[in-house]
């Protein structure tokens, strides 16, 4: 197989930052594993993080295998063609429309791929088995991400009629958060939820887990321009002005609401704050930017109070945090898109009625293909295993029921087992 | 008066509590301990250490009662906390010699008695 080399078009500035803006976005999945692994009670940590950290190794995975091609090569308006199976033809040679390698842009987008899939997690904490699990994330990579990816990126239909999404509103965002509500659905709620107070077990993890979060969200966003050109810098910069107004608005409804400013919704804050200017980043000007932090803030924050009242044991909220941030920074991207900050087109207040309606449609597509095709898909692995532990296993916890492991273990009454005992190794569960 | 002692699961614990609750059973202490009574011994494996851990988490409820509510306390430890595998615990009772309430320096039978706010 020859490798399309390094021809010219490739421009060093513009490699060496998406080289480290992909590490950046690497970075955010660990990130979402502490913040969503504090957010659970302390019995079900590990296997939390562990949905995150499996994503990494089988989205990966199915990205090179598959996802990419599906994602990125020319197709049809709806997904893409195999010709990029298993990375054929992707090489040093310049991405199409980018001047950094083709490989590098694979690299990036896989970064994007894992993170999404770890983001859905949220939906099925505390109850979803493992394995079943990892099938899972596996082919809604392939058949939710990929296909979304290339509506948006790949030169799908959303993309080549005008629809703007700079950094992933509809792959990522509205991607996730809709799938998470149908992942819910299916799977059902935990044994105890509505009955028992089932809290965070651990704010600093949760706050540490969305700072490391927005950092990275600086190569998420502040990469996706592709090189080190001015919508980069817009979307970098907008990184850092957008979730501070919605930390600020978040902070005040705290305190109006409930007298306190708490930590765990500040954390949620900053994480709404990165998904609303998501899709924008480089679209609108920085202070439009602030505003759509501002405003941003109060659809997700009063889905999630109503949302806890409700039967849906929608765990970690990805469809308020991601689901709904990302809906209204694509609409909102329709109205204020400004051609003098961004080169390639206006919103609807700058005169361009047309771009708001294309955003408008891809917010209804998005979320009704991702919830489509999740619940089913979740529908037929449920038909051919069961999906959640059994209510004696969630009592325990998932972490020593899934992992055979313990988050904090003391050691205290653990006894070294030797092959010299003469005992019986344990059997690895799958070879019994 | 009698000391009512009950080990339990931790995942049992809040069942227990609201059983206790429901007998009109206030003031309780409770611990997290860790104890063995004949379960089975479960496996964890770190970076190829396995290890038995014979030592499993339990909580321990400590309820100082009249001994008008001695059985359903017990009763409230044993609803609570069972789910019919070993495992499940045990329920100690032990006479009490004497009670002292901190705050007002009350002893026995008055001072186990809730207070009605």
């Amino acid at each position: 197989m020859s490798v399309p080399l390094a021809a010219a078009g490739i421009d060093p500035a513009d490699t060496a930052w998406m080289l480290v803006a992909t590490a950046l976005v690497l970075m955010m999945t660990p990130a979402l594993g502490l913040f969503y692994g504090g957010l659970v009670r302390s019995k079900n940590t590990l296997n939390t993080f562990m949905m995150c950290a499996g994503a990494m190794g089988v989205a990966t995975v199915c990205w090179a295998a598959i996802g990419y091609s599906l994602a990125f090569d020319d197709g049809n308006g709806f997904v893409g063609g195999l010709h990029h199976a298993f990375l054929s033809g992707v090489g040093f040679a310049a991405h199409p429309g980018t001047q950094i390698p083709g490989l590098l842009f694979f690299a990036f987008q896989a970064t994007f791929c894992i993170v999404t899939v770890a983001l859905v997690s949220g939906a099925v904490v505390e109850r979803m088995r493992f394995a079943p699990f990892l099938l899972f994330a596996a082919l809604w990579s392939i058949l939710v991400y990929a296909v979304l990816a290339h509506w948006a990126f790949g030169g799908g239909w959303l993309q080549a009629n005008g629809t703007l999404d700079f950094a992933g509103g509809v792959p990522v965002e509205m991607g996730s958060g809709f799938s998470a509500l149908a992942a819910a659905l299916v799977v059902g709620a935990r044994k105890d939820y509505g009955r028992q107070a089932l809290l965070p077990h651990n704010a600093v993890y949760v706050l540490v887990g969305a700072g490391l979060l927005w950092f990275g969200w600086f190569g998420f966003n502040g990469g996706s321009g592709f090189g080190v050109g001015d919508a980069s810098v817009l979307a970098f910069v907008n990184t850092l002005l957008t979730p501070a107004c919605t930390l600020v608005v978040w902070m005040l409804l705290d305190l109006i609401r409930g007298r306190h400013v708490t930590a765990i919704g500040a954390a949620t804050a900053m994480v709404v704050g990165c998904v609303a200017i998501t899709p924008a980043g480089g679209y609108i000007s920085p202070g439009w930017a602030m505003a759509l932090g501002a405003l941003a803030a109060l659809p997700s924050y009063f889905l999630i109070v109503w949302r806890t009242r409700t039967r849906v044991d929608e765990t970690l909220d990805v469809l308020a945090a991601h689901g709904t941030a990302g809906l209204f920074g694509i609409v909102f991207l329709g109205l204020v898109a400004s051609e003098a900050w961004n080169g390639v087109g206006d919103g609807l207040l700058h005169g361009d009625a047309k771009q708001l309606l294309w955003q408008l449609i891809a917010a209804v597509a998005t979320p009704a293909y991702a919830f489509g095709v999740t619940y089913v898909l979740l529908i037929v692995l449920g038909k051919l295993m069961p999906l959640r532990a059994s209510e004696r296993e969630e009592a325990i916890g998932m972490d020593i029921v899934q992992h055979g492991e313990e988050a904090y273990a003391t050691g205290e009454g653990a006894i070294l087992v030797t092959p010299e005992d003469g005992q019986k190794l344990p059997v690895p569960v799958a070879a019994r | 008066m009698k000391l009512v002692i009950g080990v339990v699961r931790p995942e049992k614990a809040n069942d227990v509590l609201e059983a206790l609750y429901r007998a009109e059973v206030r003031g309780v202490s409770m611990s997290r301990v860790q104890g063995h009574g004949g379960e089975l011994e479960r496996v964890e494996t770190y970076r190829g250490t396995t290890v038995k851990v014979g030592l499993s988490e339990k909580v321990r409820f400590e309820i100082a009662v009249s001994d008008d509510f001695v059985d359903q306390t017990i009763d409230a430890l044993c609803e609570g906390g069972r789910t019919g595998e070993v495992g499940d615990g045990k329920v100690f009772v032990v006479p009490l010699e004497r009670v002292v309430r901190i705050r007002t320096g009350e002893t026995d039978v008055s001072a186990v008695t809730p207070v009605d706010k």
